[in-house]
């Protein structure tokens, strides 16, 4: 076929982008990825976009820019659903529309609806319409869906992950050994890891001093580790979180993200809310970080969240509320959007980590002189 | 058990007059005001949208007098109103107020069922449930019908101010007023004073339609009262987005799969393919339809950070530029300053009249071939000369 489909590196590339990349090229179309965020693109969002989109939105605009004069068609998706009788949020819903009214002189949007709120089906039923759009027959197109998905199974979907945008992605090849290293040992499926042993008293940080080789799973820990909250597209994206999970190695600070925790875990976790989240993101973050928090993993959470995100404000403002009522676990929310200063955030950050790390080394201390 | 609810616009004659008839306990926060804004904002996290403060706001005058129970419409998203009732109840209970919240929602038959049993003592009350809710649908209809019948009239009073004294006293007799019945006695009597209001024969308004999200669109005091206050500048406003409405077409045609009038969304289609949530699909459906029935101009309104909304917001240029309608956006939050607020809508009606005086200048030139010209093209003004 030959032609040339852009994927902005925004948003769901960091969570479909194997999935994609895998179903485009059986489909003999050549992908080419945007640029990872830089100041340029962050710059030409903002300014394309409207104000009161989060950041993550103007960011998208500002890839699509920086696809729109190399590729015969870029993918904006209309992702309304991807789980059953969830959504995603209200402006994935409307990307495309907002895309086609508010940027100039694009190459053709493929902007099929993804809808699997009701049936799982519905994938299959946009990777059709996709295949027709570039010229593929119908038993092509499935036969790609097939292929891609078979690639993207649940179980590998951390693997792909980390080694798609990881390596190639975001975190250059340099520091890719390095990341490798801290996720291979966070990223651990739980059935690969050792079943707990200790006892429950043991099953939390180790005091200073006491020597933790009888304690082989890494549960009675040396390193500090703290849940980092947050949609992927913020998370991984080095240049709009700061680097966050870099400064948090550069700290000796080990991390777990919601796509280090089993399905089964949040599912768990999410299914004793009273009522249940209609969002997809809403649901993984709160069950992750109450698994976190429940397995004693970590010491701290870092909810990164953009400003304006309506999700993060309900999901986040909840997961507060429930970690602090049950488990007394420290929390912290760093807002970041365009007018972010990194000074700022790493303050905020560092004085964070000095107080799990005081709070561990004092807990159970208690002062002689009253 | 004493039930309270929040405020929407006039809602709560609707609520209450079914609350009388059952039979229930029940207490009507205060009006919204500064102080429920401000009780709000001090106990909700602070990136959530503005309707949930005042919410909350509602709920803790309630508490203050008396009220333990509250009763809550729910949904199931994409929008963030349907996660409300679960983060009342987070928010009241970390903040020390003991309060049950029931969330009234279709999405299951049973429980809502249920639910009802829980707040309707008896029996012999929930047979006569259904003929009670007919009533109440009646109401919401009429209530709606009195707001728009009170937009008409503001515009064209020759007496200022009649309209106001009208509206408001029902406003107030409703609070005082029990059951459906005599409500609906209230309804009429209030639509005939209305119809008697004596209107200026030569009165041509502008026509402005509000479009945005529905709390700040009905509800007078989170919009600073901006339909009354067009009235008073002497335009006429409308608002296609109504309690009635939300009520037959959500929780009446939806769960019965009625075919449902779906103009707004064949209005939006150009623009807007999808179904995303709150009322994206209205706001720029129903700018497009009052741009067709020649409206002068819309106003939308939304609170911060609304995420329909802003999907919206991002769409109306382009049906600005494409059906030639001025569009004026207004965002809300609890930061939102009055003043700085109307001199915007008044600059924008300012630019409306004097966009109007332009236009039948125009048309005047066309026929007369005399005067000031410029350049036409399928009778618009291109360029002046």
């Amino acid at each position: 076929m030959g032609v040339k489909i852009g994927i902005p590196r925004s948003l769901f590339y960091y969570r479909f982008a194997p999935f994609w990349e895998m179903f485009f090229a059986a489909l003999g179309a050549e992908i080419v990825f945007s640029d990872p965020t830089n100041k340029r693109i962050l710059d030409d969002g903002v300014k394309s976009c409207v104000d009161e989109a989060c950041l993550p939105i103007k960011l998208f605009c500002g890839h699509v820019l920086n696809l729109k004069d190399r590729v015969d068609y870029i993918l904006v998706p209309r992702l309304t659903s991807i789980s059953k009788n969830e959504y995603i949020c209200p402006e994935f819903g409307g990307l495309p529309d907002m895309i086609r009214h508010t940027l100039k002189g694009l190459p053709k949007l493929i902007d099929t609806e993804v809808n699997m709120r009701k049936s799982a089906r519905g994938g299959l039923k946009a990777a059709v319409e996709i295949g027709a759009m570039l010229g593929a027959g119908r038993r092509r197109t499935t036969e790609a869906f097939r292929l891609a998905a078979q690639d993207f199974r649940k179980d590998s979907f951390y693997t792909e992950f980390k080694k798609t945008v990881m390596k190639n992605g975001n975190l250059d090849q340099a520091e890719a050994l390095k990341a490798e290293a801290i996720l291979s040992a966070v990223g651990q499926k739980s059935e690969n890891r050792p079943q707990m042993e200790c006892q429950k008293g043991e099953n939390r940080p180790r005091p200073k001093g006491q020597k933790s080789e009888n304690c082989p799973h890494g549960v009675c820990r040396k390193r500090l580790r703290v849940g980092v909250i947050g949609h992927p597209y913020t998370v991984y994206d080095r240049y709009i979180s700061m680097d966050l999970l870099r400064k948090l190695t550069d700290h000796g600070v080990e991390f777990r993200t919601i796509e280090s925790v089993d399905e089964a875990d949040i599912n768990r976790h999410a299914s004793r809310l009273a009522k249940p989240m209609f969002w997809n993101h809403g649901r993984m973050a709160y069950g992750a970080a109450l698994h976190m928090a429940e397995s004693g993993e970590v010491d701290g959470f870092i909810c990164l969240s953009s400003f304006g995100c309506g999700i993060d404000s309900f999901v986040n403002d909840l997961i507060e509320r429930h970690v602090r009522r049950r488990f007394g676990i420290p929390l912290i929310t760093m807002t970041i959007d365009e007018h972010s200063g990194e000074a700022g955030f790493n303050t905020r950050l560092e004085a964070f980590l000095d107080m799990l790390q005081w709070r561990r080394q004092n807990e159970g201390h208690i002062s002689a002189s009253g | 058990m004493k039930v309270t609810f929040p405020h929407l616009g006039n809602t709560y004659i609707c609520v209450k007059s079914i609350l009388d008839d059952i039979g229930i306990d029940y207490i009507i926060p205060p009006f919204n005001n500064k102080r429920a804004l401000e009780l709000g904002t001090r106990y909700s996290p602070e990136m959530v949208c503005l309707p949930l403060k005042i919410n909350i706001g509602n709920y803790i005058q309630a508490y203050e007098m008396g009220a333990d129970t509250i009763i809550m419409a729910g949904g199931c998203g994409p929008c963030r109103f349907g996660y409300y009732s679960q983060l009342h109840r987070e928010i009241l209970k970390d903040a020390g107020f003991e309060m049950e919240v029931i969330t009234l929602e279709g999405t299951d038959i049973k429980d809502l069922v249920s639910k009802i049993r829980r707040v309707v003592p008896g029996g012999s009350e929930l047979m006569r449930l259904p003929s009670i809710l007919l009533r109440a649908v009646e109401i919401a209809k009429r209530a709606d019908g009195i707001e728009m019948l009170a937009f008409r009239t503001r515009a064209r009073e020759c007496e200022r101010g009649t309209t106001d004294r009208i509206y408001n006293g029902f406003r107030e007799k409703a609070l005082v007023t029990k059951g459906t019945r005599n409500i609906l006695k209230l309804l009429d009597e209030t639509e005939a004073r209305l119809k008697a209001v004596r209107l200026d024969p030569n009165a041509d308004p502008l026509r402005v339609g509000i479009v945005g999200e529905i709390y700040t669109g009905i509800e007078h005091f989170a919009s600073f009262d901006i339909q009354h206050r067009l009235g008073r500048l002497g335009v006429e406003a409308d608002r296609k987005v109504t309690v009635s409405n939300w009520i037959i077409e959500h929780m009446i045609k939806k769960p019965l799969r009625l075919p449902r009038d779906m103009a707004f969304a064949k209005a939006a289609k150009p623009w807007l393919g999808a179904m995303i949530g709150g009322h994206a699909r209205e706001t720029v459906g129903n700018t497009a339809i009052y741009a067709m029935s020649g409206y002068d101009g819309v106003i939308q309104i939304f609170p911060f950070s609304c995420m329909p909304e802003i999907v919206a917001e991002s769409l109306l240029p382009s049906v600005e530029r494409d059906l030639g309608i001025p569009v004026l956006t207004l965002i809300i939050d609890e930061m939102t300053g009055e003043a700085g607020y109307m001199t915007r809508v008044e600059a924008f009606i300012d630019m409306l009249e004097k966009r109007r005086e332009n236009r039948e200048k125009q048309r005047e030139n066309v026929t007369s071939k005399t005067g000031e010209s410029g350049t036409y093209k399928k009778g618009r003004l291109v360029s002046w000369n």
